[in-house]
């Protein structure tokens, strides 16, 4: 067993899994997506995304590229929420939650490839 | 790709998320933990205010506690915070600072830079292998003839003096191994602008090896490459390298020309010696008996030219190599003793060739002082010393540096001169004599410049115009002055190349095709003159017709009415 392989892949399927989890639920409901889960979406993001550094293969290339589009997502998300929560009491009204919720969806697409990649990746091994 | 961003990355990576980690538990923490307002009502940090604070904090910036005065549970979460993050940014910049010392880091960024450099350059440009002393030489004149030029040697002090010496134009070097096919790439092997390699290394395999690799890799670009030894010159020459400079050998030709033809080596050093050298150059070896110091790569080329002439030659070596068949003192030659026993006082001239500067100093004073009257030729091995040769004035310094460059510099700025000269040497003794008083009474007494001129649309867009158009063109329209066509230029043609074939002094009347090389001798003025001949309609319809051809249209269109009146 491989320690670096069990943190990249625990990162990458984190990254996925707290994703899902934000955007999980009714679109337009804030009260179905926690802001601390979209926080911590964004951090494991971007940790795996520092993990896939560096790899000079094809599909680390791609790797990286899947990560950069899902942080850019979530932050692109982050910063929506800051403008809509910024006037008034703290709440954000609901068409714009549907905004923030679905910029976030893209990126669990994006994650999703990540996935699937590290999969496909790992049957190849064989070993 | 050894690509230094993904090099820095891959080094930072676990630095980073270190730093990631420290902020997200920080923010965590901070949203978290409950604060209150002025009043003691429970708030909440978001998500914002606590990221604002973490920034300004943890970079030591420190602007207070914003919002609003923490809770003490706040404080001691702060606290543990800031020791965190502290040492989190150290060890990332420890880690950028050790990556920035690392070595091989630092390979990779020159030589990506190196890299880029090439890939801009877009005009001719020379590589150059091995910054020597020959290979400086060599630079430096390039550089005054406006040509750039890309340097690679091993010893990463040579790459310091490239960027010392100051050229006019931007310099890529690389401390590099040029025996690598990759570095001479990297160098520019294949860019469309390589015009030439010129191996210069000072070890004969490396030279070896780049020239087989620019065949094999670029066989459209010449090389020039030095061989010291015979062996590795036969080997140069077995797969068709370009241009092979032995310096030993063409010292060696140029002694046995001298011997032979004292008008041929006064024709030669005429034609190849740089302009500000004195006609003292001119004195020619005296046939007769003659001492050889040193018997290795140098001193067998230099017998050997001897040997052409039957003439006597006693060989100085502390070793003895030729056993029996010559007249061999065995010792250095430095002191008198064995210069007596070779037979210093009834020789003419005495060749101090060892690979020592000091000892071949030392022979050739040891030796003038026992027989003034010798012929003294010394082998200066370093260019370096040239103020100790220049104080003791030889009649001939033999200085490698100094041939090799000639050589390649001959190549490069008149490619025709070598072949005039091989085709020379083969004339008979009268024909140099001759052509020699023929340069004197028409051009000048002092070293003259040599040039070539290609009739293409790039050298002679003229000439190529007016051939085009079904005239003809003499090659005494070339050698006419652009101001009064019944005065000639100072200058001489040598040879004439069409379609592969030479014609050494051409014919004044030769009709010229588009596509001749010539090489002309003559006055620098000459030349300049003949450039606007070559390059002006106008100035070339003159010569050829006599009248001043008018430039604009109307003034020609008047001409053209005044000769249909008249």
């Amino acid at each position: 067993m491989n320690l670096e392989k069990v943190i990249f892949g625990f990162f990458i399927l984190l990254a996925a899994t707290l994703n899902f989890g934000f955007v999980y639920g009714d679109i337009e409901v804030a009260a179905h997506h926690e802001a601390n889960e979209l926080f911590a979406a964004v951090v494991v993001n971007v940790i795996a995304t520092l993990l896939k550094f560096g790899d000079r293969t094809q599909l680390g290339a791609v790797h990286l590229a899947t990560s950069l589009v899902a942080v850019l997502q979530l932050l692109a998300a982050t910063v929506l929420w800051f403008f809509a929560a910024r006037d008034g009491d703290g709440t954000v009204a609901p068409s714009q939650m549907a905004s923030i919720v679905s910029l976030a969806a893209g990126a669990v697409f994006a994650n999703v490839v990540s996935v699937v990649m590290l999969v496909a990746e790992t049957l190849t091994l064989r070993r | 790709m050894n690509s230094p961003l993904l090099l820095a990355l891959r080094r930072l990576r676990w630095p980073l998320v270190l730093l990631v980690a420290v902020y997200a538990i920080g923010i965590l923490g901070l949203v978290l933990i409950p604060g209150a307002d002025g009043d003691g009502n429970p708030t909440r940090m978001g998500f914002f205010h606590a990221f604002y604070f973490l920034s300004y904090t943890a970079s030591t910036i420190g602007f207070g506690e914003l919002p609003g005065a923490f809770t003490d549970t706040q404080r001691l979460w702060v606290t543990v915070v800031i020791y965190l993050s502290v040492i989190a940014w150290a060890v990332v910049i420890g880690s950028g600072l050790a990556l920035l010392q690392d070595r091989g880091f630092r390979l990779a960024l020159t030589e990506r830079r190196f890299v880029r450099k090439v890939g801009r350059l877009h005009e001719p440009f020379y590589i150059i292998c091995g910054y020597g002393e020959t290979g400086a030489l060599v630079c430096h004149t390039l550089d005054r003839w406006g040509w750039r030029f890309t340097v690679i040697d091993k010893d990463p002090d040579a790459i310091d003096a490239v960027d010392l010496a100051h050229y006019t134009s931007d310099t890529p070097a690389l401390a590099a191994d040029a025996s690598q096919p990759e570095r001479l790439l990297a160098a520019g092997l294949r860019n469309p602008a390589c015009r030439g390699v010129l191996a210069l290394t000072d070890d004969d395999d490396a030279n070896l090896a780049v020239a087989i690799a620019v065949r094999l890799l670029n066989p459209s670009v010449p090389v020039l490459a030095r061989a010291m030894s015979r062996a590795t010159a036969d080997n140069m020459a077995s797969f068709e390298t370009d241009h092979v400079v032995n310096p030993f050998r063409i010292f060696g030709e140029t002694l046995a020309t001298a011997l032979e033809s004292p008008a041929m080596f006064r024709l030669i050093l005429r034609l190849t010696t740089p302009h500000h050298r004195g006609p003292d150059v001119d004195d020619c070896p005296p046939r007769g008996r003659w001492v050889v110091c040193g018997y290795g790569r140098f001193g067998r080329e230099v017998v050997e030219a001897f040997d052409n002439e039957s003439l006597g030659v006693a060989i100085i070596d502390p070793v003895a190599k030729d056993p029996g068949r010559r007249h061999h003192v065995i010792g250095l030659g430095t002191e008198a003793q064995p210069l007596l026993a070779a037979g210093i006082r009834e020789s003419v001239g005495i060749v101090a060739g060892t690979d020592d500067d000091v000892n071949n100093l030392s022979i050739a004073v040891t030796a003038r002082s026992l027989n003034p009257e010798l012929f003294v030729i010394v082998r200066q091995n370093l260019h370096s010393n040239r103020a100790l040769f220049e104080a003791f004035d030889a009649n001939y310094n033999a200085v490698s540096a100094e041939i090799i460059a000639g050589r390649c510099l001959s190549i490069i700025a008149t490619p025709l001169l070598d072949p005039f000269l091989e085709r020379a040497r083969r004339q008979p003794d009268g024909w140099a004599a001759a052509l020699l008083e023929r340069i004197d009474a028409e051009v000048s007494r002092l070293a003259p410049v040599t040039w070539s001129v290609t009739l293409d649309s790039n050298d002679a867009p003229a000439v190529v115009a007016t051939l085009g158009k079904g005239e003809t063109v003499r090659l005494r329209e070339l050698l006419a002055d652009p101001a009064d066509r019944s005065q000639r230029l100072a200058c001489i043609p040598l040879m004439l190349r069409r379609a592969g074939e030479d014609r050494l002094e051409p014919a004044e009347d030769t009709p010229l095709r588009a596509g001749d090389q010539l090489l002309f001798t003559g006055r620098t003025r000459a030349r300049r003159d003949q450039q606007a001949t070559l390059s002006n309609l106008n100035v070339l319809d003159y010569l050829r017709t006599g009248r001043n051809v008018p430039g604009g249209w109307i003034w020609r269109r008047l001409a053209r009415d005044a000769g249909g009146a008249g």
